[in-house]
């Protein structure tokens, strides 16, 4: 019996649950408080900016000016015609976006500060604002970057010869556009930061609500130009990230230069209203697919352009190309795809800039990729789960036409178990004699991969300046017997302290609750990326599996010294080092021995360091979903929602499935409810939460899971990422369900979030006389 | 976000009350359940410099039925409407409307008058109100004067209440039997304002209808009584063709505003769902 693949409850949820968790907002209370000035328009000149007029002698007024030799903000990417754009932590001339931070003001009280921040003198002289990418990339627009011709930030081409021949011999070519509108990833807590100067030593401890807190530190250290050792930054309980806290903020510099130049602690909480227009927003995608498909269904071909809203300037470290790269790279998904072309570009607007959301583009791509088939099916007269089983990949490893390689999976067993559980023919006679009611129902299928666990050679491929692969554990046993694993991954609600205890309690024949999990803080924890891109239980949970079989040396050595055998003959379990004649010793006695009896052993140390950098693995899964669409209101209700997931092994199943009904939600939302929006001038309409939708606890249906366990060669553990996978199959699968329940009015849907008032405009085309 | 600075008074009585907004004059709001004037002043969209605080003041925490009226007191929270304050078939209807506003927590504060005092166009008890004829009493140095429901809503927040006044009570009329009523409302989400709505009341003899009025919600500045459809409804069976009738009469006769959650045109397909079904729903009370 494994501690792996248990549905041990997370060691984190007593704490969380009884409002004891320690959030940055509580670690920075008595810290003087700043809040910013953002601006009030997308694009213009800053003519004017000055204090306010009756400045408190307690208070701070801070502007470009004082932050003078700090750098900008500049991520790399060595490839794809990127144009490096620069961000000033506070900008000294020109404005880019409503709600990008101009000046910060420092106040005993958020009240104050709020204040003076309206007291604050600005002048602002507007120019034209590009807000949607067809803006942008009308010819002969203005620039929103002089360095960023067209204001494409990054741009890739691949064009195949085989893919021009499959679209002119093809007997079918099916094109599809598709539409995502722009999403907030809304992390329920939000930025937050806390700077504080320690006078002993001239250091600065910032803790903040982040994902990358080692990244973070290097680039605050870079941009003030400081000595890294001097700042130290902690990631203490984190409420969610989903991707948005992985940037460098500007927010996070200004704090870290007000401790350093005012000697004191600062703390800037943001709130939702900032968040919403002022920290990162994704998927404001467009998509031209088409495919080209043979008389059976097979596809020949596939092309794919891909233009990306990016905003107003470049996320450090992911750059903007994070976005259409992906999609440019991970189109064909699972299937078969013998030719390829595709551009993508990435388009500059004076908009929020966008940064990786949960899945990144594979909820756009699977939403262009899945109604493709769907439209494909009905195109050629074939059933869609047929068209989907003949091109699924099905023999593996599969090299895609992207040079992705894709290992062990289960595209089509999920499909196929998934379509079983549905009972299909049962479900078309339902919906016959729904429709005869003026009642209807439709079904929507959605089959994907998810690529995760990717260590350097995937981001080395995007040719990123900053390349965050691999992890590194140091794992350690203290004279009492427990496991120190001190980690870089970052994690902010997946519960890793619980999974990655699991990993290491089996490795070492001890309990999970004698396993400490230490993470966020980069004075405690060895260099590490943090937790992003379902990779932490692949990529650190690998790193710890090592380095607890490392300490497993070291203690069988140790116990063989106790026990007179041979280290080869002892085994770790239940607690005990025991030998193969049945002696044994408690590991924490062995523990003690080894530390306070070194006169006794060889080897004192019981301190190991291990690091992995895998290539990177696949998980799939297939959504299924039954919804009924009023036609008289568009209101879409989920019947049933059916995943079937397969990500290798499990380590803790509840965790799993918390992550997939979690990242189901956010699909679910992306589909239906989510859309941030602005107006022509700039300008954002979606500021609060009543104008942003996120669905409620009540707009979310049970979510039925099923897992199969694929285990390929591709990572330590067996276990495969999952953390993006719910996010990615949701919008496709609701579309598509959407799409056939509206069949009887010839609509689709190409555009989402698929909201009441688009679906009934939508009707009200379709019913139109012509 | 945190409110400007503003003073805050909590008399115990009602004349305590009125004594400070004549004191205060236009720069005092009177606080009571706080649920829309309290982010509105996060924000600071709104700015008082003054809070009269009424939620101690006990006189007014009821709610009664008599003469024919029931009698709902300024600190009457939407929660007490949960279940029906009356036998009387408007004690349903309330309970049925109560369900529909925001969240549980807010409708524990949340109050009845402070909703009509509000007059947010997409109020459940403004609609209800104004279906139901009813009656704003408000309290003022002077004594109290009355305002009927189809006089009070002026434009979007904006009412017939004049400086100096307190909505301390709102009645509404609780006819002879024979009367029916039906609520339906249209929101993205539980708990969110609704995109449009319509409250219906009815007299039915014999099958057929004799007295109606529909109040619409949430489709322009205020709430707005859609007459030419409750015409339409007299003298005709109580049937689906007859709801089908006036829900399309509601619809082209209204004038909804177009904003982020909803196009005009969409709104104008909810009015006519939504009277469709708040109709079908009296007809089979």
């Amino acid at each position: 019996m494994t501690w792996v693949g248990r549905s041990l409850r997370r060691f984190e949820d007593p704490a969380l649950l009884r409002g004891e968790g320690r959030f940055t907002a509580d670690v920075a209370i008595g810290a003087r408080i700043v809040r910013f000035l953002r601006s009030p328009l997308a694009c213009g000149r800053i003519v004017s900016l000055r204090p306010p007029p009756d400045m408190p002698a307690d208070a701070l007024f801070i502007t470009a000016a004082d932050l003078n030799g700090t750098a900008t903000i500049r991520p790399m990417l060595h490839r794809f015609a990127y144009r490096p754009v620069e961000q000033a932590v506070l900008p000294a001339d020109r404005v880019h976006f409503v709600g990008q931070a101009i000046a910060a003001i420092v106040a005993p009280t958020a009240e104050l500060a709020e204040d003076l921040l309206e007291a604050i003198e600005l002048e602002v002289e507007a120019e034209t604002a590009l807000v949607t990418m067809d803006d942008a990339l009308r010819p002969g627009a203005a620039l929103v970057h002089g360095i960023a011709h067209g204001n494409v930030a990054v741009e890739g081409i691949v064009q195949s010869a085989e893919c021009d021949t499959a679209f002119v011999s093809a007997p079918h070519v099916v094109e599809i556009a598709i539409r995502s509108h722009r999403q907030n990833a809304t992390p329920m807590e939000a930025r937050a930061g806390c700077a504080a100067y320690d006078r002993a030593t001239g250091r600065v401890r910032l803790t903040a609500s982040v994902q990358m807190p080692h990244m973070l530190r290097t680039g605050i250290a870079e941009l003030l130009g400081m000595p890294e050792s001097d700042l130290q930054v902690i990631a203490p309980d984190v409420g969610g990230g989903f991707g948005q806290k992985m940037a460098l903020f500007p927010e996070y510099a200004v704090l870290v230069w007000l401790a350093r130049h005012h000697r004191g602690d600062f703390a800037w909480i943001e709130d939702r209203y900032e968040n919403l227009i002022a920290s990162a927003h994704s998927r404001d995608q467009a998509h031209v697919l088409r495919g080209a498909f043979a008389d059976d269904g097979t596809l020949l071909g596939l092309e794919a352009d891909i233009l990306a809203n990016v905003g107003a300037f470049s996320a450090y470290p992911t750059t903007c190309g994070v976005e259409p790269l992906m999609a440019f790279a991970e189109y064909p998904g699972p299937y078969k795809v013998p030719a390829y072309s595709a551009r993508a570009r990435g388009v500059l607007t004076h908009t929020c800039p966008m940064a990786p959301y949960r899945g990144v583009s594979r909820p756009v791509i699977t939403f262009g990729l899945e109604r493709l088939m769907d439209r494909a099916a009905k195109a050629i007269g074939i059933d869609a789960v047929a068209i989907r089983r003949r091109n699924l990949v099905d023999a593996f490893p599969h090299q895609t036409v992207t040079g992705l390689t894709l290992d062990d999976a289960s595209y089509v067993e999920t499909l196929d178990d998934a379509v079983a559980l549905l009972d299909i023919p049962a479900f078309r006679a339902r919906q016959a004699a729904a429709r005869a009611e003026g009642r209807y129902l439709g079904l929507g299928l959605a089959v994907f991969n998810e690529r995760t666990g990717y260590g350097t050679p995937a981001f080395a491929a995007r040719g990123m300046g900053i390349v965050p692969g691999y992890e590194v554990v140091d794992i350690a046993m203290t004279p009492g017997g427990e496991v120190e694993v001190r980690i870089g991954a970052s994690p902010h609600g997946q519960g890793l302290r619980t999974a990655l205890a699991q990993i290491v309690a089996d490795r070492l024949g001890l309990a999970p609750d004698a396993i400490r999990i230490i993470h966020g803080d980069t004075d405690r924890t060895p260099y590490g990326w943090g937790s992003f891109a379902s990779r932490a239980t692949v990529i650190s949970g690998g790193a710890c599996q090592t380095a607890a079989d490392k300490l497993a040396v070291r203690l069988r050595a140790a116990a063989a010294t106790v026990l007179q055998a041979r280290a080869e003959e002892i085994v770790l379990r239940d607690g005990a080092a025991i030998a193969s004649n049945g002696s044994s010793v408690p590991i924490a006695a062995l523990a003690r021995q080894v530390h306070q009896r070194s006169d006794l052993f060889e080897g004192f140390n019981l301190a190991e360091t291990a690091s992995y950098d895998p290539a990177g693995t696949f998980s799939n899964a297939c959504h299924a979903v039954i919804v009924e669409v009023d036609a008289e209101t568009g209101h879409v209700r989920i019947e049933r929602y059916l995943v079937v997931e397969d990500a290798g092994r499990i380590i803790n199943p509840l965790i799993a499935d918390g992550q997939v009904r979690g990242g189901v939600a956010q699909g679910i939302a992306n589909a239906l409810f989510e859309e941030v929006i602005y107006a022509e001038d700039g300008n954002i309409l979606t500021g609060t939460l009543a104008d942003y939708t996120p669905p409620t606890a009540a707009e979310i249906p049970a979510i039925e899971i099923h897992h199969r366990e694929t285990i390929s060669d591709a990572t330590l553990t067996g276990a495969k990422g999952l953390g993006e996978g719910g996010s990615i199959g949701a919008p496709a699968a609701i579309a598509n369900a959407i799409s056939d329940a509206l069949a009887p009015f010839g609509i689709e849907i190409t555009e989402i979030p698929a909201t009441p008032p688009r679906i009934r405009a939508l009707i009200r085309a379709a019913q139109a006389p012509r | 976000m945190k409110p400007a600075a503003f003073d805050y008074h909590a008399p115990e009585t009602l004349d305590q009350a009125l004594a400070l907004l004549r004191d205060h004059g236009e720069e005092a709001r009177i606080l009571a359940g706080g649920q829309s004037l309290v982010p509105t002043m996060a924000f600071r969209m709104a700015r008082p410099s003054v809070l009269v605080d009424i939620n101690r003041i006990a006189a007014l925490a009821y709610t009664n039925v008599e003469e024919g009226e029931l009698r709902i007191g300024a600190l009457a929270r939407h929660a007490w409407f949960e279940t029906p304050v009356t036998p009387h078939p408007v004690g349903q209807l309330l309970a049925t409307i109560a369900h529909s506003i925001a969240h549980a927590p807010i409708r524990q504060r949340g109050t009845f008058c402070g909703s009509l005092a509000h007059a947010d166009p997409a109020s459940e008890w403004c609609a209800a109100t104004l279906a139901l004829g009813g009656t704003l009493l408000l309290a003022r140095p002077d004594g109290r004067r009355e305002v009927a429901a189809e006089d009070w809503f002026h434009g979007v927040f904006t009412t017939a209440i004049a400086a100096g006044e307190i909505l301390a009570e709102v009645r509404l009329n609780l006819p002879r039997p024979g009367w029916r009523y039906g609520f339906a409302e249209f929101s993205r989400r539980a708990g969110d304002f609704a995109l449009a709505m319509a409250v219906v009341a009815m007299r039915v003899e014999d099958g057929m209808v004799r007295e109606a009025r529909i109040a619409l919600g949430g489709i322009g500045g205020r709430p707005i009584l859609a007459r030419d459809a409750a015409a339409s409804l007299v003298g005709r069976p109580a049937g689906a063709d007859t709801a089908r009738d006036a829900a399309g009469r509601a619809a082209e006769a209204c004038e909804p505003q177009d904003d982020i959650h909803a196009p005009a045109e969409y709104r104008r397909d909810l009015v006519r769902t939504m009277t469709r079904h708040a109709l079908e729903r009296a007809f089979a009370a």
